[in-house]
């Protein structure tokens, strides 16, 4: 009823169109341009079609680190979707308390990348770490740098430790934005602690944990620089995700052909998986 | 079901006040029969909602008492007050059907499938929602949400009191009329003790037996809606009730004659007048001046036609006065007089109805 | 000199909002639209402002075609049902706002800020922000914003809505004054007869996207062209029934006949649909041709100092309007008194006849 169409405002979206084109079409391009090409530097080309596709979609070290992949993404959303909602669920809803805990929270996502792996690489360390010593010290024999299991669980840990914070705050302002009279209806109501959540948080935070699981989902499925910082893909290439993979293929390789190849097939298999998630988690919204 | 009596209870929102003006709801003693209809009417910010809440035990008063059948529920939830309450805004389970959400109250205390079944059938007939109770709550319309949150307010057979929220505000105008007449038959029904919050005088004058109305904090007068308009206990309540409202004109009063402009006017109380007031106002409802040959002399300075009647703006010396006069009367133009119903023309005393008994039951 | 609308439709998708429309408003006066929710009173504004382009037809103003001049080019102020201001500007900058856009000097700017302020009651909060002000002093400063340039067209959307019904009370005294010296047109779109009443001018009432009359409030009030106009310009709604009319007698189909004394003399004989005011149905007789009808109360209604009956006749609903406050049982059987001069004879294709 209210809606004006005016063609004028699409000239207000050009810089965007523009930004876009430069930061992703543009490079897109080139790497579909690499894909399909032989390159031996001086700038020769020779066409090579799908060859590197095949390549790669055969590549046993590829199917290897996109299962290591698959394996980590699931882990790390299984535990901080849920962890991440019951601490948004416990922190203070009104009160002085309220900014010391959202600045508490929001703290491991103020530290660069880098920093964090380092630290967790310091931290995990079985002689003087602190987490390292203490585990040692319960009489578990740990060391990330020979276990591969030691690795997985660091490395889980460290993103736990960053990112959880993200779907707390997510979940938090959702929680907040939920009317206080829906808390009174239910307590008038005679609803227990566990209907409150299951019948009013959890559809009311519905939009806001499909947002998080996304971006979760995409974020975990490209990391990169911690693990390299903490176990450089080791031991051996236990925790080699597909970015160090791929890293490796393109610079230490200089196989630009099929790392060209592996990062349109990588890009699909995040646009895809996204894709999936958002559908079957809006399915029935519609209407 | 159950009588509800408050003791001496007042409410700030923070630490007790040490000035009587910061009391969000200033302390006050009142009765609310058994199995009555109640409506609290009065402007924004005026306590009604903190009396609500109070009653149903979302606030804890700063002090005094509340009493169910003479328990003391000071300090109880709202679920060991048991009471049901409907608020602004429609609450509903988004994920539940219209049959779940009107089942959720029983439910959650336990009462058995099988009268589950019947309550919630009874309750959505009552409200014509029989036909959509397989439905998903959140396809439905703002109107038919909040027929849910009645329903769920209403479900309960046990309850000690069903309170109303402004329940009507989302309500589209032409709707209006049929809920307001659902709930006030719905008390009629189910005789339980019911507490509606209102801005709106034709929800209160229409839903209740008594009205309370409530201004700045305070109760300024508890009656029926045939008291409120035709006694105003309060200048508020004759501004308040009534479009337009009660017309107020500064007045002396002498030997017990009130006295406007120089000249006398009849009322009914100006005889019971003590003295020691800081403000004497006459008020008369507009439906009760006349034009008349003589009475105060005034100024005709607008008519406004409202289609049943013509609202006639006068002034009396520098004071504005109106008057309702019907379609067809004659309406002077320029200088005429006016007279006023002399027993429906009462002196008000710093607000207050002069020579009023009740007076005090009312604070 | 005038506001046109020329065979205006609008239409978005398959949804028609507005059918076909001709409408002229001339310039200095005051013109109401109403209707219930969704008749199409706020495409009908966007239409006249230039928020929307028409689908079909012509907009002109002052002799020009202005259908596809956007707003920005025409001199309109509008002030909606919900109360829009600059947050963060105080009340004496949000007023001046529009004057500050046309860079007016600052002298003045100033003079006619504190006029509009003036009138709309506002020189104490000046300085305030609107966050400070209650619901009916914001709307005031977005009505004063409206009003303190020269527009052309004003249009009110609904502007006393969301308030409460004593400062709605106030507010609807006090608006028709300010545009009394005014040569600007005046349109103010509302659901409720009785604003429409006392705003005055003309009134356009609208029904699914038509307008079904268009002349002086108080002439379309009392003589509805046909049904539908009488049912949009009527609440409580209008008592509806049909009846035979023969030598002065008129006979309500399922319900009481009644002599129409000296009344409805104009009227031929015939079938007709009678309809009457709630208003002109009265618990006691006011009228010299009074007449007596009952029926079983259905509900009952209070306001502040009206009495309000709904009770069934055959099978009609009827409607009852006194005054003062006099309670009634539901159930009980009502005996209430029409003024028979006041009945409207509609013929068979809803019209007005008598």
């Amino acid at each position: 009823m209210k809606k004006t169409f005016d063609n004028k405002a699409w000239f207000l979206v050009l810089p965007v169109f523009l930004m876009v084109l430069f930061n992703s079409l543009i490079p897109l391009m080139t790497v579909v341009n690499y894909s399909v090409q032989e390159t031996f530097g001086n700038n020769e080309f020779f066409w090579s079609g799908t060859r590197w596709f095949e390549q790669v979609l055969h590549d046993r070290q590829f199917h290897e680190s996109l299962m290591r992949q698959i394996i980590f993404t699931g882990l790390v959303l299984l535990i901080q979707i849920p962890l991440g909602l019951a601490i948004a669920l416990c922190m203070p809803r009104k009160g002085p308390w309220v900014s010391v805990c959202l600045v508490l929270i929001a703290l491991p996502l103020l530290v660069p990348w880098n920093v964090v792996g380092s630290m967790w690489n310091i931290m995990a360390l079985p002689d003087i770490g602190l987490l390292g010593k203490a585990i040692n010290g319960l009489g578990i024999s740990f060391n990330y740098t020979r276990q591969p299991l030691a690795a997985w669980f660091t490395v889980v840990l460290m993103d736990v430790w960053h990112w959880t914070s993200l779907v707390v705050l997510l979940c938090y302002a959702g929680l907040v934005s939920i009317p206080d009279a829906y808390y009174q209806a239910a307590q008038v109501d005679g609803a227990s602690r566990w209907s409150v959540f299951r019948y009013i948080q959890l559809p009311k935070l519905k939009h806001v944990l499909t947002i998080a699981i996304l971006l979760r989902f995409m974020d975990s499925f490209m990391i990169y620089t911690e693990v390299i910082v903490l176990t450089g893909g080791g031991p051996g290439s236990t925790t080699k995700f597909l970015s160090i993979d791929l890293v490796q293929k393109a610079l230490g390789g200089f196989d630009l052909g099929p790392a060209a190849a592996f990062s349109i097939v990588y890009f699909l298999i995040i646009l895809f998986l996204s894709w999936l998630f958002y559908t079957l988690m809006m399915r029935g919204e519609a209407k | 079901m159950a009588r509800i009596s408050f003791h001496d209870l007042a409410h700030a929102y923070g630490p007790a006040p040490s000035s009587p003006e910061h009391w969000a709801l200033k302390p006050m003693t009142m009765t609310l029969e058994d199995g009555g209809a109640y409506a609290l009417l009065g402007p924004s910010g005026c306590g009604k909602t903190t009396l609500l809440n109070l009653t149903s035990g979302l606030l804890t008063p700063t002090k005094g008492r509340i009493e169910f059948d003479r328990v003391d529920v000071t300090h109880k939830t709202p679920e060991e007050r048991n009471i049901a309450q409907v608020f602004q805004f429609p609450v509903i389970y988004d994920t539940m059907t219209v049959y779940d959400n009107l089942a959720f109250p029983l439910r959650n205390r336990g009462v058995d499938e099988a009268t589950v079944a019947t309550r919630v059938k009874g309750i959505a007939g009552m409200l014509d929602l029989s036909s959509t109770l397989q439905k998903r709550a959140s396809g439905l319309t703002a109107d038919g949400k909040q027929k849910i949150s009645l329903g769920r307010g209403l479900v309960r057979s046990d309850v000690n009191v069903i309170m109303f929220d402004e329940p009507l505000t989302v309500i589209d105008p032409h709707l209006k009329w049929e809920l307001r007449s659902k709930l006030k038959e719905l008390h009629q029904r189910i005789r339980r003790t019911m507490i509606y919050v209102t801005h709106d005088q034709t929800e209160a004058l229409t839903f209740a037996d008594k009205v309370v109305v409530m201004n700045d904090g305070q109760v300024v007068q508890i009656g029926t809606p045939v008291e409120l308009f035709e006694r105003p206990r309060h200048t508020f309540v004759g501004h308040f009730i009534g479009s337009p409202g009660m017309n107020l004109i500064n007045c002396d009063v002498r030997d017990g004659k009130a006295v406007i402009g120089g000249g006398e006017v009849a009322t009914e109380n100006a005889a019971k007048y003590k003295g020691g007031a800081r403000t004497l106002q006459l008020g008369i409802r507009p439906e009760f001046v006349k034009f008349s040959s003589e009475g105060l002399p005034v100024e005709v300075t607008k008519v406004a036609d409202a289609g049943r009647f013509n609202i006639v703006s006068v002034q009396a010396g520098n004071q504005p006065l109106k008057l309702l006069v019907p379609q067809g009367a004659a309406i002077p133009s320029g200088s005429a007089k006016v007279a006023f119903d002399p027993a429906r023309a009462r002196i008000y005393a710093d607000g207050w109805l002069v020579g009023d008994d009740a007076r005090g039951a009312a604070q | 000199m005038s506001l046109e609308l020329r065979n205006v439709t609008k239409r978005v998708g398959a949804d028609t909002y507005i059918y076909e429309t001709n409408l002229v408003l001339a310039d200095g006066s005051l013109n109401v639209l109403l209707g219930p929710t969704l008749a199409g009173k706020t495409t009908l504004m966007q239409l006249m402002a230039g928020l929307e382009k028409p689908t079909t037809g012509e907009v002109w103003f002052r002799g020009k075609n202005v259908t596809g001049v956007p707003v920005q080019k025409r001199n309109v102020s509008m002030v909606y049902q919900q109360f829009i201001n600059y947050p963060n500007f105080s009340v004496r900058e949000n007023i001046a706002a529009p004057l500050r856009v046309a860079r007016m000097n600052e002298a003045e700017i100033d003079r006619r800020v504190m006029q509009a302020a003036e009138i709309l009651r506002l020189t104490p909060m000046l300085d305030r922000r609107p966050s400070q002000l209650s619901g009916g002093q914001q709307q005031r400063t977005a009505i004063a914003r409206a009003i303190v340039k020269d527009s052309d067209i004003i249009l009110f959307d609904e502007p006393l809505a969301n308030l409460d019904y004593k400062l709605r009370e106030e507010l609807r005294d006090e608006l028709p004054k300010l545009f009394a010296q005014r040569n600007c047109i005046v349109v103010y779109a509302t659901t409720e007869p009785a604003e429409a009443l006392l705003f005055g001018g003309n009134t356009a009432t609208l029904h699914e996207g038509r307008i079904t009359q268009f002349c002086p409030t108080a002439r379309g009030y009392r003589r509805p062209k046909d049904i539908v106009s009488a049912r949009v310009f009527s609440d409580p709604p209008i008592n509806t029934h049909a009846a035979v009319k023969v030598n002065g007698e008129l006979t309500l189909v399922d319900g009481p006949q009644w002599s129409l004394g000296d009344g409805a003399r104009d009227v031929p004989d015939g079938n007709y649909t009678i309809a009457i005011r709630p208003h002109h149905v009265t618990m006691k007789p006011v009228a010299a041709n009074s007449a007596t009808i009952e029926g079983r109360v259905l509900i009952t209604e209070l306001s502040g100092s009206e009495s309000v009956i709904h009770f069934k006749v055959g099978n009609e609903t009827w409607v009852s309007q006194s005054h003062g406050i006099h309670p009634v049982e539901v159930g009980a059987q009502a005996r209430l008194h029409v003024d028979t001069d006041q009945i409207l004879y509609y013929g068979p294709s809803e019209e007005l006849v008598g």
